[in-house]
Protein backbone atom coordinates (compact mmCIF):
# COMPACT_ATOMS: atom_id res chain seq x y z
CA UNK A 1 0.00 0.00 0.00
CA UNK A 2 1.53 3.34 -0.98
CA UNK A 3 1.48 6.45 1.18
CA UNK A 4 -1.55 7.95 -0.51
CA UNK A 5 -3.58 4.75 -0.16
CA UNK A 6 -2.59 4.45 3.50
CA UNK A 7 -3.67 8.02 4.20
CA UNK A 8 -6.97 7.53 2.38
CA UNK A 9 -7.60 4.30 4.27
CA UNK A 10 -7.22 6.17 7.57
CA UNK A 11 -9.47 9.04 6.44
CA UNK A 12 -12.16 6.66 5.16
CA UNK A 13 -12.13 4.72 8.43
CA UNK A 14 -12.37 7.89 10.56
CA UNK A 15 -15.33 9.04 8.44
CA UNK A 16 -17.24 5.94 9.57
CA UNK A 17 -17.04 7.22 13.14
CA UNK A 18 -19.16 10.28 12.33
CA UNK A 19 -22.90 10.47 12.89
CA UNK A 20 -25.61 12.53 11.28
CA UNK A 21 -25.62 16.10 12.63
CA UNK A 22 -22.20 15.93 14.25
CA UNK A 23 -20.22 19.17 14.51
CA UNK A 24 -16.69 18.16 13.54
CA UNK A 25 -13.28 19.85 13.45
CA UNK A 26 -10.65 18.33 11.18
CA UNK A 27 -6.97 19.03 11.77
CA UNK A 28 -4.33 19.55 9.09
CA UNK A 29 -2.99 16.62 7.03
CA UNK A 30 -4.72 13.23 7.06
CA UNK A 31 -7.67 14.59 9.14
CA UNK A 32 -8.51 17.08 6.35
CA UNK A 33 -9.00 14.13 3.97
CA UNK A 34 -11.84 12.80 6.15
CA UNK A 35 -14.21 15.31 4.52
CA UNK A 36 -13.84 13.42 1.21
CA UNK A 37 -15.27 10.19 2.66
CA UNK A 38 -18.39 11.20 4.56
CA UNK A 39 -21.05 8.50 4.02
CA UNK A 40 -23.75 9.76 1.63
CA UNK A 41 -26.58 9.09 4.08
CA UNK A 42 -25.33 11.52 6.76
CA UNK A 43 -24.73 15.26 7.02
CA UNK A 44 -22.00 16.60 9.27
CA UNK A 45 -21.15 20.22 9.97
CA UNK A 46 -17.48 21.14 9.74
CA UNK A 47 -16.15 23.76 12.12
CA UNK A 48 -13.13 25.89 11.22
CA UNK A 49 -11.36 27.38 14.24
CA UNK A 50 -10.59 30.62 12.40
CA UNK A 51 -14.27 31.42 12.69
CA UNK A 52 -17.03 29.59 10.87
CA UNK A 53 -19.19 26.51 10.62
CA UNK A 54 -20.23 24.99 7.32
CA UNK A 55 -16.90 24.49 5.52
CA UNK A 56 -17.60 23.62 1.89
CA UNK A 57 -15.38 22.22 -0.84
CA UNK A 58 -12.44 24.17 -2.28
CA UNK A 59 -13.53 26.94 -4.68
CA UNK A 60 -13.02 26.65 -8.42
CA UNK A 61 -9.89 28.37 -9.66
CA UNK A 62 -10.52 32.09 -10.01
CA UNK A 63 -13.50 32.00 -7.63
CA UNK A 64 -11.54 32.13 -4.38
CA UNK A 65 -12.70 34.59 -1.74
CA UNK A 66 -9.47 35.88 -0.17
CA UNK A 67 -11.23 36.08 3.21
CA UNK A 68 -12.40 32.46 3.29
CA UNK A 69 -9.66 30.02 4.24
CA UNK A 70 -9.61 26.97 6.48
CA UNK A 71 -7.38 26.72 9.55
CA UNK A 72 -4.60 25.34 7.36
CA UNK A 73 -4.62 28.47 5.22
CA UNK A 74 -6.20 26.86 2.14
CA UNK A 75 -9.01 28.55 0.23
CA UNK A 76 -12.35 26.92 0.95
CA UNK A 77 -16.02 27.85 0.61
CA UNK A 78 -18.88 28.17 3.06
CA UNK A 79 -22.02 26.11 2.47
CA UNK A 80 -25.56 27.52 2.50
CA UNK A 81 -26.62 27.59 6.16
CA UNK A 82 -23.08 28.27 7.38
CA UNK A 83 -22.10 31.13 9.67
CA UNK A 84 -19.05 33.28 10.39
CA UNK A 85 -18.08 34.43 13.88
CA UNK A 86 -15.12 35.77 15.82
CA UNK A 87 -12.36 33.71 17.46
CA UNK A 88 -13.89 33.92 20.94
CA UNK A 89 -17.10 32.26 19.81
CA UNK A 90 -15.12 29.80 17.72
CA UNK A 91 -13.22 28.58 20.77
CA UNK A 92 -16.34 28.81 22.91
CA UNK A 93 -17.85 26.26 20.53
CA UNK A 94 -14.83 24.02 21.11
CA UNK A 95 -14.49 24.47 24.86
CA UNK A 96 -18.17 24.78 25.69
CA UNK A 97 -19.15 21.27 24.67
CA UNK A 98 -20.63 22.21 21.30
CA UNK A 99 -18.09 20.31 19.21
CA UNK A 100 -18.85 16.61 18.88
CA UNK A 101 -15.62 15.35 17.35
CA UNK A 102 -12.08 16.61 16.80
CA UNK A 103 -9.80 14.66 14.47
CA UNK A 104 -6.08 15.37 14.83
CA UNK A 105 -2.70 14.12 13.75
CA UNK A 106 0.04 13.41 16.30
CA UNK A 107 3.76 13.10 16.77
CA UNK A 108 3.09 10.66 19.62
CA UNK A 109 0.04 9.19 21.35
CA UNK A 110 0.21 6.93 24.36
CA UNK A 111 -1.59 4.15 26.21
CA UNK A 112 -3.23 6.60 28.61
CA UNK A 113 -4.64 8.79 25.89
CA UNK A 114 -2.03 11.52 26.21
CA UNK A 115 -0.97 13.08 22.95
CA UNK A 116 1.89 15.25 21.75
CA UNK A 117 1.83 17.26 18.54
CA UNK A 118 2.86 20.87 19.18
CA UNK A 119 6.61 21.03 19.55
CA UNK A 120 9.82 19.06 19.87
CA UNK A 121 12.75 19.76 22.20
CA UNK A 122 15.28 22.18 20.77
CA UNK A 123 12.77 23.91 18.54
CA UNK A 124 10.84 27.08 19.34
CA UNK A 125 7.66 26.10 17.55
CA UNK A 126 5.56 25.44 15.73
CA UNK A 127 3.13 26.01 18.60
CA UNK A 128 -0.19 24.44 19.47
CA UNK A 129 -2.51 26.75 17.56
CA UNK A 130 -5.95 25.48 18.55
CA UNK A 131 -4.91 21.88 19.24
CA UNK A 132 -4.85 22.12 23.05
CA UNK A 133 -8.33 23.63 23.06
CA UNK A 134 -9.62 21.00 20.64
CA UNK A 135 -8.36 18.01 22.63
CA UNK A 136 -9.62 19.51 25.89
CA UNK A 137 -13.00 20.67 24.63
CA UNK A 138 -14.23 18.23 22.00
CA UNK A 139 -16.63 15.58 23.26
CA UNK A 140 -14.66 12.92 21.38
CA UNK A 141 -11.05 13.07 20.20
CA UNK A 142 -9.95 10.84 17.34
CA UNK A 143 -6.30 10.57 16.38
CA UNK A 144 -5.78 9.92 12.66
CA UNK A 145 -2.18 8.97 12.01
CA UNK A 146 0.16 6.69 10.18
CA UNK A 147 1.24 4.00 12.61
CA UNK A 148 4.94 4.91 12.42
CA UNK A 149 7.06 7.91 11.48
CA UNK A 150 8.79 8.15 8.09
CA UNK A 151 11.82 6.48 9.64
CA UNK A 152 9.69 3.63 11.00
CA UNK A 153 9.59 4.70 14.65
CA UNK A 154 6.31 3.82 16.42
CA UNK A 155 4.00 6.77 17.10
CA UNK A 156 1.89 4.79 19.55
CA UNK A 157 3.96 4.54 22.70
CA UNK A 158 3.59 3.49 26.32
CA UNK A 159 4.22 7.03 27.54
CA UNK A 160 4.71 10.21 25.45
CA UNK A 161 8.24 11.62 25.69
CA UNK A 162 7.45 14.85 23.82
CA UNK A 163 5.75 17.87 25.44
CA UNK A 164 2.05 17.05 25.81
CA UNK A 165 -0.78 18.75 23.96
CA UNK A 166 -3.34 17.16 26.25
CA UNK A 167 -3.48 14.76 29.16
CA UNK A 168 -5.80 11.71 28.96
CA UNK A 169 -7.83 13.18 26.14
CA UNK A 170 -7.73 10.69 23.24
CA UNK A 171 -10.68 8.35 22.71
CA UNK A 172 -9.77 6.50 19.53
CA UNK A 173 -6.66 5.96 17.38
CA UNK A 174 -7.15 5.18 13.70
CA UNK A 175 -3.97 4.24 11.86
CA UNK A 176 -3.07 2.60 8.58
CA UNK A 177 -2.72 -0.71 10.43
CA UNK A 178 -5.78 -0.75 12.61
CA UNK A 179 -8.08 0.87 15.15
CA UNK A 180 -7.28 1.15 18.87
CA UNK A 181 -9.54 2.47 21.57
CA UNK A 182 -8.16 4.18 24.67
CA UNK A 183 -9.90 2.62 27.68
CA UNK A 184 -9.36 3.08 31.43
CA UNK A 185 -7.41 -0.20 31.26
CA UNK A 186 -5.15 0.93 28.43
CA UNK A 187 -5.27 0.37 24.69
CA UNK A 188 -7.73 -2.05 23.14
CA UNK A 189 -7.16 -3.23 19.57
CA UNK A 190 -10.56 -3.30 17.88
CA UNK A 191 -9.67 -3.83 14.23
CA UNK A 192 -6.80 -4.80 12.01
CA UNK A 193 -6.69 -3.43 8.49
CA UNK A 194 -7.40 -6.31 6.10
CA UNK A 195 -4.08 -7.82 5.09
CA UNK A 196 -2.23 -6.65 8.20
CA UNK A 197 -1.07 -9.31 10.64
CA UNK A 198 -1.16 -8.99 14.37
CA UNK A 199 2.59 -9.56 14.36
CA UNK A 200 3.18 -6.57 12.09
CA UNK A 201 0.99 -4.31 14.22
CA UNK A 202 2.66 -5.54 17.39
CA UNK A 203 6.13 -4.95 15.95
CA UNK A 204 5.23 -1.37 15.01
CA UNK A 205 3.54 -0.45 18.30
CA UNK A 206 5.61 0.61 21.31
CA UNK A 207 2.75 0.25 23.80
CA UNK A 208 1.01 -2.70 25.37
CA UNK A 209 -2.51 -3.33 24.18
CA UNK A 210 -5.19 -5.93 24.65
CA UNK A 211 -7.24 -7.40 21.84
CA UNK A 212 -11.00 -7.12 21.69
CA UNK A 213 -12.42 -10.64 22.30
CA UNK A 214 -14.26 -10.96 18.96
CA UNK A 215 -11.13 -9.91 17.06
CA UNK A 216 -9.01 -12.29 19.15
CA UNK A 217 -11.43 -15.10 18.27
CA UNK A 218 -11.09 -14.26 14.58
CA UNK A 219 -7.32 -14.28 14.82
CA UNK A 220 -7.34 -17.79 16.27
CA UNK A 221 -5.91 -19.58 19.27
CA UNK A 222 -2.29 -18.77 18.48
CA UNK A 223 -2.88 -15.18 19.62
CA UNK A 224 -2.81 -13.91 23.13
CA UNK B 1 -16.34 62.65 14.80
CA UNK B 2 -14.28 61.90 11.72
CA UNK B 3 -11.47 59.47 12.60
CA UNK B 4 -10.11 58.90 9.12
CA UNK B 5 -6.38 59.37 8.65
CA UNK B 6 -3.50 57.90 6.62
CA UNK B 7 -1.63 54.70 7.44
CA UNK B 8 1.63 56.60 7.95
CA UNK B 9 0.09 59.14 10.34
CA UNK B 10 -1.76 56.41 12.23
CA UNK B 11 1.27 54.20 12.87
CA UNK B 12 3.27 57.19 14.15
CA UNK B 13 1.26 56.66 17.32
CA UNK B 14 3.06 53.37 17.89
CA UNK B 15 6.13 53.97 20.04
CA UNK B 16 9.33 52.00 20.39
CA UNK B 17 8.81 49.19 22.90
CA UNK B 18 5.00 49.23 22.57
CA UNK B 19 2.84 46.16 22.99
CA UNK B 20 0.82 45.78 19.80
CA UNK B 21 -2.09 43.45 19.10
CA UNK B 22 -2.49 42.53 15.46
CA UNK B 23 -5.62 40.93 14.00
CA UNK B 24 -5.72 38.20 11.41
CA UNK B 25 -5.40 34.46 11.01
CA UNK B 26 -2.63 33.37 8.63
CA UNK B 27 -2.77 36.89 7.15
CA UNK B 28 -6.52 36.75 6.45
CA UNK B 29 -7.95 39.75 8.26
CA UNK B 30 -4.50 41.21 8.91
CA UNK B 31 -4.15 45.00 8.50
CA UNK B 32 -1.57 44.69 5.73
CA UNK B 33 -1.21 48.39 4.95
CA UNK B 34 -0.82 49.42 8.58
CA UNK B 35 1.79 46.70 9.01
CA UNK B 36 3.64 47.80 5.88
CA UNK B 37 3.61 51.41 7.13
CA UNK B 38 4.81 50.36 10.58
CA UNK B 39 7.61 48.28 9.08
CA UNK B 40 8.70 51.32 7.05
CA UNK B 41 8.79 53.50 10.18
CA UNK B 42 11.29 51.08 11.76
CA UNK B 43 9.70 51.42 15.20
CA UNK B 44 11.36 48.55 17.02
CA UNK B 45 11.54 46.59 20.31
CA UNK B 46 7.87 45.72 19.85
CA UNK B 47 5.96 43.07 21.75
CA UNK B 48 3.36 41.61 19.41
CA UNK B 49 0.23 39.69 20.38
CA UNK B 50 -1.33 37.82 17.49
CA UNK B 51 -2.89 34.52 16.52
CA UNK B 52 0.02 33.24 14.44
CA UNK B 53 3.23 34.46 12.84
CA UNK B 54 1.60 34.49 9.36
CA UNK B 55 4.21 34.29 6.58
CA UNK B 56 7.60 35.91 5.85
CA UNK B 57 7.01 39.49 4.60
CA UNK B 58 3.24 39.00 4.95
CA UNK B 59 0.79 39.88 7.75
CA UNK B 60 2.63 40.19 11.09
CA UNK B 61 5.51 38.55 9.25
CA UNK B 62 6.24 42.04 7.87
CA UNK B 63 7.26 43.21 11.35
CA UNK B 64 9.20 40.02 12.06
CA UNK B 65 11.06 40.22 8.72
CA UNK B 66 11.93 43.86 9.40
CA UNK B 67 13.51 42.91 12.75
CA UNK B 68 11.13 45.07 14.80
CA UNK B 69 9.86 42.40 17.17
CA UNK B 70 11.47 41.73 20.53
CA UNK B 71 8.78 39.46 21.94
CA UNK B 72 5.93 37.53 20.33
CA UNK B 73 2.91 36.15 22.16
CA UNK B 74 1.02 33.84 19.81
CA UNK B 75 -0.43 30.37 19.31
CA UNK B 76 1.39 29.19 16.19
CA UNK B 77 4.53 30.01 14.22
CA UNK B 78 4.76 27.04 11.87
CA UNK B 79 4.03 29.01 8.69
CA UNK B 80 6.87 31.46 9.21
CA UNK B 81 10.38 29.94 9.35
CA UNK B 82 11.86 33.40 9.94
CA UNK B 83 10.43 33.69 13.45
CA UNK B 84 11.86 30.31 14.36
CA UNK B 85 15.27 31.34 13.02
CA UNK B 86 15.17 34.59 14.96
CA UNK B 87 14.00 32.77 18.10
CA UNK B 88 16.86 30.28 17.76
CA UNK B 89 19.29 33.21 17.39
CA UNK B 90 17.91 34.80 20.57
CA UNK B 91 16.55 37.85 18.72
CA UNK B 92 12.89 37.16 19.52
CA UNK B 93 11.44 35.75 22.69
CA UNK B 94 8.43 33.61 21.78
CA UNK B 95 5.61 32.66 24.12
CA UNK B 96 3.04 30.16 22.90
CA UNK B 97 -0.50 30.32 24.24
CA UNK B 98 -3.31 27.95 23.24
CA UNK B 99 -5.43 29.85 20.73
CA UNK B 100 -8.64 29.66 22.74
CA UNK B 101 -6.82 30.82 25.86
CA UNK B 102 -5.39 33.72 23.87
CA UNK B 103 -8.90 34.74 22.78
CA UNK B 104 -10.23 34.60 26.33
CA UNK B 105 -7.29 36.50 27.83
CA UNK B 106 -7.83 39.29 25.29
CA UNK B 107 -11.57 39.21 25.92
CA UNK B 108 -10.98 39.38 29.68
CA UNK B 109 -8.91 42.53 29.25
CA UNK B 110 -11.52 44.12 27.02
CA UNK B 111 -14.46 43.16 29.18
CA UNK B 112 -12.94 44.26 32.47
CA UNK B 113 -12.52 40.80 33.99
CA UNK B 114 -9.77 39.95 36.46
CA UNK B 115 -9.06 36.72 34.64
CA UNK B 116 -10.74 33.60 33.30
CA UNK B 117 -10.77 29.95 34.41
CA UNK B 118 -9.85 27.55 31.61
CA UNK B 119 -9.07 23.84 31.67
CA UNK B 120 -7.08 23.92 28.41
CA UNK B 121 -3.42 23.15 29.10
CA UNK B 122 -3.90 21.21 32.35
CA UNK B 123 -1.23 18.54 32.57
CA UNK B 124 0.94 20.32 29.97
CA UNK B 125 3.74 22.89 30.03
CA UNK B 126 1.06 25.60 29.82
CA UNK B 127 0.17 25.19 33.50
CA UNK B 128 3.66 26.14 34.71
CA UNK B 129 3.58 29.18 36.97
CA UNK B 130 -0.22 29.43 36.93
CA UNK B 131 -2.69 29.01 39.75
CA UNK B 132 -4.97 25.99 39.57
CA UNK B 133 -8.44 26.68 40.92
CA UNK B 134 -11.03 24.04 41.66
CA UNK B 135 -14.70 24.77 41.05
CA UNK B 136 -17.28 22.11 41.91
CA UNK B 137 -14.66 19.39 41.64
CA UNK B 138 -13.26 20.51 38.28
CA UNK B 139 -9.79 22.00 37.88
CA UNK B 140 -9.05 25.14 35.91
CA UNK B 141 -6.06 27.36 35.26
CA UNK B 142 -6.38 31.01 36.17
CA UNK B 143 -5.56 32.90 32.99
CA UNK B 144 -4.95 36.61 33.37
CA UNK B 145 -6.13 39.42 31.09
CA UNK B 146 -3.89 40.39 28.20
CA UNK B 147 -3.99 43.97 26.96
CA UNK B 148 -2.00 46.14 24.60
CA UNK B 149 -0.96 49.73 24.01
CA UNK B 150 -2.16 49.59 20.42
CA UNK B 151 -4.40 47.27 18.39
CA UNK B 152 -4.01 47.16 14.61
CA UNK B 153 -7.14 45.60 13.19
CA UNK B 154 -8.84 45.12 9.83
CA UNK B 155 -12.47 45.30 8.74
CA UNK B 156 -14.32 45.10 5.46
CA UNK B 157 -16.40 48.22 5.91
CA UNK B 158 -16.52 51.25 8.16
CA UNK B 159 -18.13 54.64 8.41
CA UNK B 160 -16.06 57.73 9.21
CA UNK B 161 -16.51 57.22 12.96
CA UNK B 162 -15.33 53.60 12.92
CA UNK B 163 -18.43 51.39 13.09
CA UNK B 164 -17.01 48.16 11.72
CA UNK B 165 -18.44 45.33 9.65
CA UNK B 166 -16.34 42.28 8.79
CA UNK B 167 -16.33 39.81 5.92
CA UNK B 168 -15.92 36.05 5.99
CA UNK B 169 -13.24 34.47 8.14
CA UNK B 170 -11.35 37.80 8.20
CA UNK B 171 -13.25 38.66 11.38
CA UNK B 172 -11.28 36.27 13.66
CA UNK B 173 -9.37 38.19 16.38
CA UNK B 174 -10.23 41.69 15.12
CA UNK B 175 -13.40 42.41 17.17
CA UNK B 176 -11.73 41.11 20.36
CA UNK B 177 -8.59 43.16 19.93
CA UNK B 178 -10.68 46.28 19.32
CA UNK B 179 -11.75 46.05 22.98
CA UNK B 180 -8.39 45.39 24.61
CA UNK B 181 -5.97 48.19 23.64
CA UNK B 182 -5.53 51.83 24.64
CA UNK B 183 -5.38 52.90 20.99
CA UNK B 184 -7.30 51.07 18.27
CA UNK B 185 -6.45 51.64 14.61
CA UNK B 186 -8.72 50.03 12.05
CA UNK B 187 -7.74 49.46 8.44
CA UNK B 188 -10.87 49.15 6.33
CA UNK B 189 -11.51 48.20 2.72
CA UNK B 190 -14.56 50.37 2.21
CA UNK B 191 -15.34 53.71 3.81
CA UNK B 192 -18.91 55.03 3.83
CA UNK B 193 -20.68 58.06 5.34
CA UNK B 194 -22.17 57.83 8.83
CA UNK B 195 -25.66 56.36 8.63
CA UNK B 196 -24.88 54.10 5.67
CA UNK B 197 -24.25 51.07 7.87
CA UNK B 198 -27.32 49.44 9.35
CA UNK B 199 -26.83 49.49 13.15
CA UNK B 200 -28.03 45.88 13.21
CA UNK B 201 -24.98 44.89 11.15
CA UNK B 202 -22.30 46.67 13.20
CA UNK B 203 -19.99 44.15 14.91
CA UNK B 204 -17.50 46.59 16.45
CA UNK B 205 -19.21 49.82 17.59
CA UNK B 206 -17.28 52.99 16.76
CA UNK B 207 -16.71 53.82 20.43
CA UNK B 208 -13.94 51.19 20.42
CA UNK B 209 -12.13 52.65 17.42
CA UNK B 210 -9.75 55.63 17.56
CA UNK B 211 -8.44 55.91 13.99
CA UNK B 212 -9.68 54.64 10.63
CA UNK B 213 -7.42 54.09 7.63
CA UNK B 214 -8.77 53.21 4.22
CA UNK B 215 -6.97 50.39 2.45
CA UNK B 216 -7.04 49.50 -1.19
CA UNK B 217 -9.76 46.97 -1.94
CA UNK B 218 -8.61 43.60 -3.15
CA UNK B 219 -11.90 42.30 -4.45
Amino acid sequence: MDKRARREYIARRVAQELSNGDVVNLGIGIPTLVANFIPAEITVIFHSENGFVGIGPPPREGEEDPDIINAGGQFVTILPGGAFFDSTLSFGIIRGGHLDIAVLGVLEVDAQGNLANWTVPGRSGPGMGGAMDLVTGAKRVIVATEHTTKSGRPKIVERCALPLTGERVVDLIVSDLGVLEVTPNGLLLKELRPGVTIDELQAKTAARFSIQPCLAAELGPAIG
Amino acid sequence: MDKVTTAIDAVKRVKQGSTVMIGGFLSVGAPQQLLAALAKQMINELTIICCAADYPQDGVGRLISAGLVKRAILSHSGTNPEIEERAAAGEIEVEFIPQGTLTERIRAAGMGLGGVLISTGLGTAIEEGKRTIEVDGNSFLLEKPLKADVALIKAARSDHTGNLVYHGAARNFNPLMATAADLVIAEVEELVPVGEIDPDQVVTPAIFVDLVVQAKRRR
